[in-house]
């Protein structure tokens, strides 16, 4: 194991508030380990700022192994950075040189507006949740768990959906501000499964219908599977267009209106 | 003491104490259900899932989170699984093998009682949770697949990748979302509860702070459920979320409740080892690795050639050496303990000396590299992806870290803590892995609590208060409470001292591994009684927090959890003092077997030592649950 160090400069945004305005500051750091993580290099630049007097930089983290989807920003205009399927709290400063002009930035996107520095506000993502984004069961419901098999294909598809840590990343990551891949990696969870059936085109249609009302539209870029740290397959976008349409008109049957 | 330290365990023969229980216990009827109001603070798998559950049964539930979204839970990074008796292996497992193999597994220190029960409503939870839509692994026929997992007999173990917390927490928030659509959960995100409102010695509600603007505020209910989780981040390393904090649970001790045997930890032996002074939590690798994984050190103490080049017979191979029939695979605490042994003998390996190799060569030799690859290649991915080395071709370097804590607030049959209202479920209570937890069963203990246990229990503390209102939120006692944390939050900010919030964190930490790690002995703790009260003060009168308390301030929320920290750290010395044996995850030196193994002594301490807050962190008074044992014959553990 190589031990090297980086000199760096940063460009980090801060701003007080969600109303206040913000600015890039730069920041000076030198000796910072190959071997720190890219959240452990921003520890040691607010413990400077702290000794300094100078109030830290709000950068959110929690579970730090890429699981939790609480971290996020913008680096070097990227969301997660330069790593593929790489949460930023697993990227690595071997990923980057000597000399470097890192530039860190909150996740960009109308809906998710900024709270304080790096933080950001992804409330939107729990409402289309909360818009069908589970099965109705009721607690001591459930029927024995090996009488509803499921072949292992649907189930592993299923999971890759169910993967998504719901970071936001793939919105900040859309020139549009999209919420398809995260919406379609949720529904497609859910829609797959054969207990996902009973509410499939009710969940849906509102669950699509309520990631309109927050983000903007699709139009297949393909920048969110680039940056998504789970890599959510593209396909799960058009899987949930077929289900959207189809919804549209299973669900006015129901109603008996067709 | 407030209120009761009564177990209230029922009755009867162990197989039928909760089916009678559930039968005697007092009903609420479904139209008065909605007259209650239920506050959850957590909203990992026990908060989330029992705050869905009694919202579903129809209670005026508000559940609390300090992150921004419920899901971010830290039961999402379990990565094993979840142990149940469904015995769908036809291997022989049964709800009595199950609560026979987490007594033992706990070295006696557990009430038998919660943990049949928790074996009980063990098949229960799997059952909801693919009725929700948890993927978990299938047989290509379509059936639950299942495996062994942490040196169990039975292949128990459900699981979903190497992802089954973030699947079941997913279950679960997904549960509770659909109560927040239906209104009957009032979801509070980046809220944190920072006191609990006691009125005559019943609990009444909380004291919260928005994390995003500053405002305090007391929220009032008929009951209180802390589902807060563990206290491991008192270590500052552990595998624990960066967030993980005892403050709810501290704060609610500091009101009356009772602390139960903070001194029991479970230290994980397969954890990635530090790489500098930076490093700010370590990451677990999954214990699976023991299986095919040769553990060793070299035997001279300045070794310098690559692991592969290093001769057989200079290779310490130390566990198959000292537990020839269990080898590389004897349980957690004494792998964990046997590796600190070498690296304090100067045997560790990496730039900081610090680690043991877990070495694959040879499995790679013998069963080629593309089966190790189908194995356990997600896992060398993620090994390379912190440590930028290939596991392949060097092996890799581990280190145990703390991982669970099994000490908590003590809470009866009921899950009720002594202090009437105030309920606590998940790894916040102390309850049911006595002094070590099984692998694959912190899962399993969070949801049984939440969908499974607290619903019931809670009516019967709830149904005799029908009629009654709650506390109002103007009333003196809330407006003190309120008053308090935010004169204490403006204090924190004046200290105007020199060191961060994590300087502190991380000189406490350090003094609680080597004091109170994974072996401790009298004159350590005696040492920590006086050191970490000592750091304290200091930390007091010198922490810098900067910023303002009206906006998102990160050092502002962590000065409050570390100062908790502090405190627990104090009582943890004391209770891991006074409990003068070996047992579980807490190996005193001075009482262990000839053969270096942990020794227990059931004559004086078979109980659960229960701590009331005394005034300050040193006056602490013990009280003790005397543990009895009727199915379970008591026996000391071997692994030779
Ligand atoms: S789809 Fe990918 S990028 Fe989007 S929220 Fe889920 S994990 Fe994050
Ligand atoms: S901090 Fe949890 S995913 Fe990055």
């Amino acid at each position: 194991m190589s031990e090297e160090t980086l000199n760096l400069t940063l460009k980090v945004w801060r701003q007080e508030g969600p109303n206040a305005k913000g600015r890039f500051e730069t920041y000076q750091l030198s000796d910072i380990s190959t071997h720190m993580s890219f959240l452990e290099m921003m520890d040691v630049l607010n413990e400077q700022l702290i000794a300094k007097g100078e109030v830290p930089v709000e950068i959110e983290s929690d579970c730090r192994e890429g699981i939790c989807g609480t971290c996020g920003c913008m680096i070097n205009g990227r969301a997660h950075g330069p790593e593929k399927a790489t949460a930023t709290c697993q990227l690595h400063m071997r990923s980057f040189s000597d000399g470097d002009t890192i530039v860190v930035e909150p996740f960009l996107a109308s809906s998710f507006p900024i709270i304080k520095d790096l933080a950001v506000d992804r409330a939107p993502l729990d409402r289309i949740i909360e818009a069908g984004g589970y099965i109705s069961i009721s607690t001591g419901s459930a029927p024995d768990a090996n009488l509803i098999p499921v072949p292992k294909d649907t189930a592993d598809a299923a999971f890759d959906g169910a993967a998504c840590i719901g970071c936001g990343a793939c919105v900040a990551a859309c020139p549009n501000s999209a919420g398809q891949l995260f919406t379609s990696a949720k529904i497609q969870h859910l829609n797959l499964l054969p207990q996902g059936q009973a509410e499939r085109w009710a969940r849906t249609e509102s669950m699509v219908e309520t990631m309109e009302d927050y983000f903007g539209s699709c139009t297949n870029h393909g920048e969110c599977h680039e940056a998504c740290p789970k890599e959510i397959p593209l396909d799960f976008i058009a899987y949930t267009n077929r289900d959207y349409m189809k919804s549209k008109r299973k669900n006015r049957k129901l109603q008996g209106q067709a | 003491m407030i209120g009761s330290f009564d177990s209230k365990v029922p009755d009867g023969p162990m197989a039928e104490k909760w089916t009678n229980h559930k039968f005697n216990m007092k009903l609420v009827n479904p139209a008065n259900k909605r007259k209650f109001e239920v506050i959850v603070v957590g909203t990992g798998l026990a908060g989330a899932s029992a705050a869905a559950t009694m919202g579903e049964l129809g209670y005026k539930v508000k559940a609390f989170t300090y992150s921004d979204t419920p899901r971010r839970a830290h039961s999402i990074a379990a990565q094993g699984g979840i142990n149940a008796a469904k015995n769908y292996q036809n291997d022989g497992d049964s709800v009595h093998r199950l609560f026979y193999d987490t007594v033992k597994g706990g070295d006696y220190r557990s009430r038998e009682a919660n943990v049949h029960r928790l074996a009980e409503v063990s098949v229960n939870i799997i059952d909801q949770c693919v009725a929700q839509g948890v993927p978990f692994a299938r047989e290509y026929a379509g059936q639950l697949d299942n495996r062994s997992f942490g040196g169990a007999q039975v292949s128990r173990t459900f699981y979903a990748r190497g992802q089954t917390g973030q699947q079941l927490l997913i279950g679960a928030y997904s549960a509770l979302m659909r109560q927040v659509s239906k209104g009957s959960v009032e979801l509070h995100t980046r809220t944190e509860m920072l006191d609990l409102i006691v009125e005559d010695g019943v609990a009444r509600g909380i004291v919260t702070r928005d994390l995003v603007t500053g405002d305090v505020r007391s929220h009032t209910a008929h009951a209180v459920v802390l589902a807060t989780g563990g206290y491991g981040n008192v270590y500052y390393l552990s595998t624990n979320a960066m967030m993980c904090n005892v403050t709810a649970g501290w704060r609610a001790h500091r009101q009356g409740a009772l602390f139960a045997n903070p001194c029991y930890t479970q230290i994980h032996p397969t954890c990635i080892p530090a790489s500098d002074e930076f490093q700010s939590k370590l990451t677990l690798m999954s214990e699976s690795l023991r299986n095919d994984g040769r553990i060793w050190v070299p035997r001279s103490h300045d070794e310098t050639r690559m692991a592969k080049d290093i001769p057989d017979d200079e290779r310490y191979y130390y566990l198959e050496e000292k537990y020839p029939a269990f080898g590389n695979l004897v349980p957690r605490d004494v792998a964990s303990r046997n590796a600190k042994t070498v690296v304090d003998q100067g045997m560790g390996v990496g730039p900081l000396k610090n680690g043991v190799f877990l070495d694959f060569a040879d499995a790679i030799a013998r069963d080629g590299e593309q089966t190790v690859r189908e194995k356990y290649g997600n896992l060398f991915d993620m090994y390379e992806r912190i440590t930028g080395e290939n596991p392949y071709e060097r092996p890799m370097r581990i280190y145990p870290a703390t991982h669970y804590t099994m000490g908590g607030l003590w809470v009866d049959y009921e899950l009720q803590s002594n202090v009437p209202g105030l309920f606590v479920v998940g790894e916040a209570n102390f309850s049911d892995h006595g002094a070590n937890r099984l692998g694959a069963s912190a899962l399993m203990q969070g949801l049984a609590d939440g969908y499974f246990v607290l619903p019931y229990t809670i009516g019967n503390y709830l149904a005799p208060l029908l009629g009654q209102g709650k506390l109002s939120e103007d009333d003196p006692i809330c407006q003190a409470a309120v008053q308090g944390v935010a004169d204490q939050t403006k204090k924190w900010l004046s200290v105007g001292g020199t060191q961060s919030v994590d300087y502190y964190h991380r000189e406490l930490g350090k003094l609680v591994w080597d004091y109170i790690g994974m072996e401790r002995d009298k004159a350590g703790l005696e040492k920590a009684m006086t050191e970490i009260p000592a750091l304290r003060e200091e930390f007091e009168k010198n922490v810098r927090v900067l910023g303002d308390g009206q906006s998102l301030n990160s050092s502002l929320e962590k000065v409050g959890r570390v100062a908790d920290f502090f405190e627990l750290a104090e009582l943890k010395a004391r209770d891991a003092l006074e409990r003068e044996e070996s047992c579980g995850g807490h190996f005193r030196s001075e009482s262990q077997t000839p053969e270096g193994e942990a020794l227990r002594n059931d004559e004086d301490f078979a109980h659960v030592a229960a701590w009331e807050w005394g005034g300050d962190p040193g006056s602490a008074i013990k009280h003790k649950e005397e543990l009895t044992f009727e199915e379970v014959a008591l026996t000391q553990r071997s692994y030779k």
